[in-house]
């Protein structure tokens, strides 16, 4: 069971997340998470699903999804193909002295932002692949992760699809 | 200036445009607009009496023409009540559009009286569905929905109709061709694939085509015959390819699957190459999938990329048209005349073993004097309409598998059932629908005493529009089929499955103007059906069969089909 991130154009229309939706509940496959957002052209969106299966699984997904009327295109991402990023939004509780500074380097590390510096809290982001949000997160943990906010993966293959 | 029309007319007019002849469909509030439009057309309206019927009308319709079936209904429960016949027709990929009224646009989402969110409703058991926002889409959709609807794997396509886009009004535009950018149904097959494949073929000893609806629905019963004739290769149907290939040439093996023949099981678990032509591996078909055609290279034909690979791996899959690519293999076969004639005569073993499991095991059953069997009664119904050239629809359970088992199916388009589904109450409508294209054919629904209840109103509408259709009932006093499972898999409890308490239905067809039969005995069944055939208006004929006779042989659920009960 490995992970597969498959990307969709679709035609920016009404009902479209819940056929994609209701196709995935309806035949029992795993949605790990789906972004969706417009794209260049405002009569197609983009949909980056994540999803896990074996070959077969992840065959009949991507026919399925072919077979809705308003899918354009599917394109399953593999490794070496695509370019994948997710982003986090993480709250500390401020906590003072060193442990704020070694908090604030670690963030520095990962290549995080700072959003919002309170006397109260520490707002942070960060970008990356599925592997460096996860590393991240394991290291930030310890101090102690208020409230979390993930955008789930959205990701282009390397030569870019039409 | 342009003409301006609203959304009925557009709606009329482009239907019209589409050839449509027949609407079946039941009025209400949010329709009222449209049914004000309708006399003005030529399109003929049929009402029936329950929405369902309208849907499985439609179906039935379209089966027995191949063209699109048309329904039409009001919002909220006129809308739910299409569900079933859409799933129905949604699994046995069935042409249809269905039209349903919606509260004005600006309720929508309100809770208004009569709302249903159909377009949620029905998107898994639609092959697409819209919901109409702006009159100027109107005439779009339309044409969208009988372009999807009737293209690629057929199925059927509801479009929600707000009432104010019916009363709306715009230009109307010249028709033309719909553009749709997430669909291109690939219907030619790859020409290499087709070489690969009849490679296979001209080099196997055991072949066996396995068909299915698809070469029904795709008009490739010819090309289908002609090939398999060409090289000799046996045909199994499955129970929605009945008629794809005629069951009185020697190579036919009837039926496969749970309720088959022994032959075409055999045939199929000891084939070495079966092509599967617009069949889809359902479990009902392949029992426990590991040890079906075991040792055959499987070839799948099939214009839906999704069946291919979903339930068995398949070594050399083709997408597209069955009807285009059984032309291409005739046309391999055509250029390749020495591997034809050394593939054609190579088979006589083969051909030898299936006559030899024809013989060990003949669908049989035994009459008596005393009691009409089931088996008996459409054995005759075949016998005596053998050159009549009748549809046969059929409702849901024993009643099903033995119309299946025991009537000679020899034309495509002749058979209407609910094979996907399994949907008691499709019969009765199926076959008005039916009858409604072919009024001068002899139009049969073989029906269960169970079943024919769930749609019974439709008396009425055969009545009422002189549909001549004979309903043969094997009224076994049993929901037959969930009996026969109760008696071998639950120890002969029959909880829930007698049916005791049915209406007379010589009297209940004589109360809704048709003529009723009845037959007890062995004796009377060929003169009641002859009596009920030479009709020339709507019949019910109850026969009094057999209460507990059983359909085998018999795949039991989940085993291999070679596993057969027999007796
Ligand atoms: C709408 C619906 N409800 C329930 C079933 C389950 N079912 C399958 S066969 C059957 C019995 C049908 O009885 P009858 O019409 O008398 O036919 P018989 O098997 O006796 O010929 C039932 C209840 C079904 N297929 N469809
Ligand atoms: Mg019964």
């Amino acid at each position: 069971m490995r992970k597969h991130i498959i990307s969709v154009l679709v035609e920016n229309e009404f009902g479209v997340l819940s056929r994609i939706a209701s196709l995935f509940s309806g035949r029992g496959f795993n949605i790990e998470s789906l972004t969706v957002a417009e794209t260049d052209d405002a009569t197609v969106s983009s949909m980056t699903i994540v999803t896990t299966g074996d070959d077969h699984i992840i065959e009949q997904i991507t026919k399925q999804l072919n077979k809705l009327i308003n899918v354009i295109k599917v394109v399953e991402l593999t490794e070496a193909t695509q370019m994948a990023r997710e982003m986090v939004l993480l709250k500390f509780a401020s906590g003072s002295g060193g442990k704020r500074l070694e908090l604030l380097r670690l963030v520095e590390v990962y290549q995080g932002r700072v959003l919002e510096l309170g006397a109260r809290s520490l707002v942070v982001e960060l970008t990356g692949s599925r592997d460096k949000i996860e590393a991240a997160l394991k290291v930030l943990a310890p101090f102690g992760i208020r409230e979390m906010a993930r955008t789930g993966l959205v990701a282009l293959g390397r030569n870019g699809i039409k | 200036m342009k003409k301006m029309l609203t959304g009925a007319q557009i709606l009329l007019e482009v239907l019209q445009e589409q050839g449509v002849e027949v609407i079946f469909g039941y009025p209400g509030g949010a329709v009222i607009n449209l049914y004000d439009h309708l006399p003005d057309y030529d399109c003929r309206h049929f009402l029936v009496r329950h929405e369902q019927a309208a849907v499985h009308a439609a179906d039935g319709y379209a089966r027995a023409t191949g063209k699109t079936g048309v329904a039409l209904v009001t919002s909220g429960p006129g809308a739910t009540n299409t569900v079933t016949g859409l799933a129905t027709a949604y699994m046995d990929s069935i042409p249809m559009v269905v039209f349903s009224g919606q509260v004005p646009t600006p309720l929508i989402g309100n809770d208004a009286f009569q709302e249903a969110d159909i377009v949620g409703i029905t998107r898994p058991c639609t092959k697409h569905n819209y919901l109409v926002k702006r009159v100027e889409d109107l005439e779009r959709i339309i044409n969208e929905a009988f372009h999807i609807a009737n293209s690629g794997r057929p199925g059927p396509v509801l479009i929600d109709l707000p009432k104010d886009v019916i009363g709306g009004k715009c230009a109307k535009k010249k028709p033309e061709k719909p553009v749709l950018k997430g669909y291109n149904p690939n219907y030619a097959g790859h020409p290499g694939q087709v070489q690969r494949a009849m490679q296979q073929i001209f080099k196997a000893k055991r072949p066996l085509f396995y068909v299915g609806g698809g070469v029904i629905l795709g008009d490739a019963a010819e090309a289908l015959t002609e090939l398999a004739r060409k090289l000799r290769i046996p045909v199994t149907t499955t129970l929605m390819g009945l008629g794809a290939f005629p069951e009185d040439d020697p190579l036919s093996l009837g039926m496969l699957g749970m309720h088959g023949t022994y032959r075409a099981n055999m045939a199929v678990t000891e084939s070495d190459v079966m092509v599967a032509f617009g069949a889809r591996f359902d479990d009902r078909v392949t029992g426990r999938i590991d040890q079906f055609a075991p040792g055959a290279k499987i070839i799948h034909v099939d214009i839906d990329p999704t069946s291919i690979s979903k339930n068995v791996v398949v070594d050399i899959p083709i997408v597209g048209d069955v009807g285009d690519v059984l032309g291409k293999m005739l046309e391999v076969v055509e250029n390749s005349p020495d591997e034809a004639s050394r593939c054609a005569s190579g088979h006589d073993e083969w051909l030898e073993k299936i006559a030899y499991w024809r013989d060990l095991h003949k669908l049989s059953y035994e009459q008596d004097t005393e009691e009409i069997k089931p088996q008996f009664v459409v054995e005759k119904i075949s016998e005596l309409t053998r050159d009549l050239n009748p549809i046969v629809s059929t409702e849901v359970g024993q009643n099903q598998m033995w119309a299946a088992q025991f009537f000679t199916f020899t034309q495509p388009r002749s058979w209407l059932t609910s094979g996907g589904l399994g949907t008691m109450g499709y019969g009765l409508p199926a076959a008005m629908g039916a009858q409604v294209a072919f009024p001068g054919r002899l139009v049969l629904d073989i029906a269960g005493d169970g079943s024919i209840q769930m749609n019974i109103q439709e008396l009425a509408t055969v009545v009422q529009y002189n549909l001549p259709v004979k309903v043969i009932i094997l009224n076994n006093g049993y929901l037959g089929m969930v009996r026969q499972w109760q008696e071998l898999f639950f120890d002969r409890h029959y909880s829930s499955t007698r049916m005791n308490h049915a209406p007379d239905f010589v009297k209940l067809a004589e109360a809704y103007g048709a003529l009723g039969l009845r037959a007890e005995k062995p004796g009377e069944v060929e003169e009641t059906l002859k009596k009920a055939f030479a009709h020339p208006g709507p019949v019910i004929v109850d026969f009094k069969v057999a209460a507990e006779e059983n359909v085998y042989p018999m795949v039991p659920a989940g085993e291999a089909i070679s596993n057969m009960l027999l007796v």
